[in-house]
């Protein structure tokens, strides 16, 4: 630590490997003061301009807002608000092209400047020792400070740390070519940062304060150590010139020696870096409640007439900045525009894009001093394997070892190269020969590996899940095996009884056997019947119908028996008919459940040579039919077995809507029958024990279930058939134009409920 | 005699060696097969059943018994490739039975058409459905593998397969496909 300092005294500092020296070009702009430009009409603010995510939205459109006040807020920490630059009205919220080289749209905020640039309250804090460190981060925090040097990380993130801070290291170099941005706010506002790094060092109290600066700012530098003269903790570094110094790893090599290992964070040395425009940011923030509304912008470019810098602010669209520049097209078809500099930054997709936080340069090159950017890649030959990119990789990588396999799409191997240590800063495409546009090879493999990583947790997790959810249903039906058997249990010790009840239940029981039995033979004769032809097949499901009234004719019967002995002295006239009547639509809907269940049978037992889904088809639409006919047949006879009279207008109502809800029924079923039937027979087999089946089989087996269940006990079944009349009843009080899309709803009402009777 | 010593040494050095390597068979013995393992981690983990299996591990053990190693649809080529390269087996397309478009998808419900019937959370192989009866249900974004398993079971097609939309947030700097912006 010492001889850090020591060597730091004596300005001998270390040295980082690699390093370029391309024109800096810096006198465009570096001698002319920073122009405040007049207010452009409108303003795009996106929402999100830093790393991390956007807030929510507070304004709406057509309020008013004022200068300074904040746009969005959020709870989340990695949000940072943003703020209108200027008062007017929000003319609009919606996508717009944002400062990114995808060239995507994303949220955005027009604000129509009223050119009164009004402010909201502010409350000045002239004593910042006053303030606690809790109160100073939640000023930064407010002021949607992101660190300002092309990053954009939040700065209320990374000042909010408290380890032992050996170093804290403001980053002045702005090594890249052109951007001049940094150098003049230096000059002209020195005190203003000096106090941004004293707020730093309250917050931070490192052991020293470096400020790394390039030699070629001298006006900066002399500036600055005006201003920190009399604080002996901060040591005004001056660095030689070369690419890419500011390069956050870059620079702490370059002032203490240390090389951060790969996948460290500077934190973990006992080091934080922040850049120049953030402490003047902070500073602002801090002591006079401006939240970070505007920003030095470097406009420069032989395409320019004045190229110089400008307090822009956020959110200016960039065809102001350049006209406010003298931007010279000179009938070019399309002349490029790039925002960062040359060096790492992207061609703007078009010059409504507005500046953002992180824009510290607008780049307007003519052709002769860049003819690359107006070429595009087009100039890219073969590598000759002349090894100058691994010359000056700053990061000590192998840029054309990355290029092969980034192009082969070999990860693992970019992986071992450490890909991930690369800093995108663009010294290997410089000196290129080739003119290889390496970066951009390794940008597309980055991106391709995060998602490739992203990917595999989401796969982790889905597995996990999946593996959740199979136990769960394992569980489920022991436990469901488990409740059936207790309630059999239970059943068979009330049977042994004999009480009235038990004898009902017995007299319950012998009907339900009876039914069993009935229903075997006609499935018997279904089973026999199917191989044959479709006209056996009709007349055997007919059969089948028949056994099925029949059946349930008997069933009505006992069940009217058995309702009736306990209920007959209480019940009047009136609610006899109503139970009439309710006794019907039980039994219409048991049968529909039980015709359901055969047609499902018969679909299934279908012979697998069955040729296309036409048979099917023309299968499904006569079994809706007999099924309609037998529910109508079914309701008919009922009503006439009912000694008590009837009203028949509901009956027949609901007669007619049985067979639409069963015509609509046997549409859906021949549409996933067709399906089926496209399926490989594989699946069709497989699907019966397989847990994931498609959803016929889920239908069957809850379908198939239902009169099962049904007989499961007499008491339970009635209950069970009340709650289905009463949706009926309800169904029926809806239109009978939603007749389709009823149906389908009920059916589903149905099988819910039987679930919650069981 | 010293054919009889030979005779002894060797016969005693390769019962020493039966017994070690018996021993070894016993205390190290493999209980399941790794491969199965191997090839479920290559899997995309969607469980969607395309292939004709119930969920990546069944279709995982299908593989390893012998089954054809393009049937993974939402894996595709890459994933067909990776179990060609493990198993040691030519790598083929894709089964036509399944060539689709292998875009990530999630699956959307129009909450205003839902009549909450659970058909769709009960079809759902990672839970990421979230209702109940006669309620609205909504999908997990986040959870859902868009496997499309809950599409086929709505009884009111409310239920549609939409592709995520690229952000910046996940693209991958294909800078020849920016789309064209018409400035007004």
């Amino acid at each position: 630590m010492e001889s850090i300092i020591n060597r730091i005294n004596q300005q001998k500092f270390w040295s980082f490997h690699g390093g370029v020296h391309p024109p800096e070009q810096k006198a465009i702009t570096n001698q002319k003061p920073i122009k405040t430009l007049s207010l452009p009409d409108q303003l795009i603010i996106p929402l999100q301009q830093h790393i991390g995510r956007q807030g929510d939205l507070l304004v709406k459109v057509g309020d008013h807002v004022l200068k300074g006040q904040p746009l969005t807020q959020s709870a989340n920490p990695m949000a940072v608000p943003i703020h209108a630059p200027t008062s007017g009205k929000v003319a609009d919220i919606k996508h717009s092209v944002i400062a990114h080289p995808s060239g995507f749209t994303e949220l955005c905020i027009f604000l129509e400047v009223d050119h009164q640039d009004t402010w909201v309250k502010r409350t000045p804090c002239n004593d910042i020792t006053r303030l606690s460190n809790q109160e100073i981060i939640q000023k930064i925090a407010d002021a949607g400070i992101a660190g300002m040097g092309g990053a954009g990380f939040p700065t209320h993130i990374k000042v909010n740390t408290k380890p032992d801070i050996n170093f804290l290291i403001i980053n002045a170099a702005e090594c890249e070519p052109y951007i001049t941005a940094d150098d003049l706010l230096m000059c002209e506002h020195s005190e203003s940062i000096v106090d941004g790094i004293k707020i730093l060092d309250q917050l931070l109290s490192p052991a020293f304060i470096l400020i790394g600066i390039e030699d070629n700012k001298p006006k900066a530098i002399d500036a600055l150590k005006k201003a920190t003269a009399e604080i002996e903790k901060i040591h005004v570094c001056v660095l030689p010139t070369k690419y890419p110094t500011g390069g956050e790893k870059q620079l702490i090599q370059l002032l203490t020696g240390k090389e951060i290992k790969s996948g460290n964070l500077p934190i973990k040395e006992g080091i934080i870096m922040q850049n120049v425009a953030t402490c003047f940011a902070i500073s602002e923030a801090v002591i006079h409640d401006t939240p970070l509304l505007q920003r030095v912008v470097t406009v420069t470019g032989q395409a320019l007439e004045k190229p110089q810098n400008v307090w822009a602010l956020l959110g200016t669209p960039i065809h102001y900045l350049l006209n406010q520049c003298g931007f010279d097209n000179k009938g070019m078809e399309k002349t490029p525009v790039i925002m960062g500099g040359p060096m790492m930054g992207f061609s703007l997709p078009t010059d409504t894009v507005p500046v953002v936080k992180t824009t510290n340069c607008i780049l307007a090159p003519s052709y002769k001093e860049m003819p690359s950017a107006f070429e595009g890649s087009s100039a890219e030959v073969e590598c000759i394997r002349c090894g100058q990119c691994a010359d000056v990789c700053p990061t000590n990588l192998l840029p054309q070892e990355l290029q092969w396999s980034a192009k082969a799409k070999d990860y693992p191997q970019l992986k071992k190269l450490n890909l991930s240590d690369c800093i995108d800063c663009g010294a290997c495409a410089y000196v290129c020969p080739s003119h290889i546009p390496l970066v951009q090879y390794y940008r597309v493999a980055k991106a391709e590996i995060r998602q490739q990583q992203q990917q595999e947790i989401k796969a982790e997790k889905a597995k996990a899940r999946f593996e959740a959810r199979k136990q769960r249903l394992e569980k489920e039906k022991i436990a469901r095996e488990l409740k059936h058997k207790k309630a059999a249990e239970a059943r068979k010790a009330a049977m042994n009884k004999s009480t009235p009840e038990a004898a009902e239940a017995k007299s319950a029981v012998a009907a339900a056997l009876a039914r069993v039995k009935a229903k075997k033979a006609a499935s018997q004769k279904s089973s026999e019947n199917t191989a044959s032809t479709q006209a056996s097949e009709e007349t055997t499901i007919q059969d089948n119908k028949k056994a099925q009234v029949a059946a349930a004719i008997a069933r009505a019967k006992a069940k009217k028996q058995e309702k009736i002995a306990p209920q007959e002295s209480s019940s009047s006239a009136e609610n006899e008919s109503v139970k009439d009547d309710k006794k019907a639509k039980i039994a219409a809907a048991v049968a529909k459940a039980k015709a359901k269940k055969e047609q499902n049978k018969a679909a299934e037992s279908e012979p697998e040579q069955a040729k296309a889904s036409t048979s099917a088809d023309k299968k499904a639409n006569a079994i809706a039919k007999a099924k309609a006919k037998a529910l109508a047949k079914k309701t008919a006879s009922n009503n006439s077995d009912d000694s008590s009279k009837e009203q028949k207008a509901p009956l027949d109502k609901e007669a007619k809507k049985a067979a639409a809800i069963a015509k609509a029924k046997a549409k859906a079923k021949a549409k996933a029958l067709a399906k089926k039937d496209k399926a490989s027979d594989v699946k069709n087999n497989s699907q019966d024990d397989s847990q994931i089946s498609n959803d016929n089989d889920n239908q069957d087996i809850s379908q198939t279930g239902t009169p099962d269940k049904v007989k499961d006990s007499s008491d339970k079944d009635t209950k069970k058939a009340a709650i289905i009349a009463k949706a009926k009843a309800k169904a029926k009080a809806l239109a009978k134009k939603q007749l389709a899309s009823e149906s389908a709803s009920e059916e589903s009402q149905m099988i819910e409920q039987q679930k919650g009777a069981k | 005699m010293t054919i009889l010593i030979a005779i002894l040494v060797f016969g005693l050095i390769s019962a020493l060696f039966g017994a070690l390597l018996g021993y070894a068979s016993v205390r190290f013995k493999v209980d399941a097969d790794p491969i199965v393992e191997q090839i479920d981690a290559i899997l995309p983990q969607t469980q969607c059943g395309q292939c004709g299996y119930p969920g990546c591990k069944p279709y995982a053990q299908a593989v390893a018994d012998g089954e054809a190693i393009n049937k993974c649809a939402p894996g595709g080529e890459d994933t067909i490739k990776k179990i060609a390269d493990l198993m040691g087996v030519e790598a083929e397309p894709l089964d036509e039975s399944h060539e689709q478009d292998n875009r990530p998808k999630v699956a959307f419900i129009i909450e205003e058409d839902c009549i909450g019937c659970t058909k769709c959370i009960q079809a759902c192989p990672v839970d990421a459905i979230l209702g109940a009866a006669k309620q609205m249900h909504t999908i997990i974004a986040d959870e859902c593998t868009g496997c499309d398993l809950c599409v086929a079971p709505c009884p009111v097609d409310c239920i549609e397969m939409r592709v995520v939309p690229e952000t910046t947030q996940n693209w991958l700097w294909d800078l020849n496909s920016i789309p064209v912006q018409q400035i007004d």
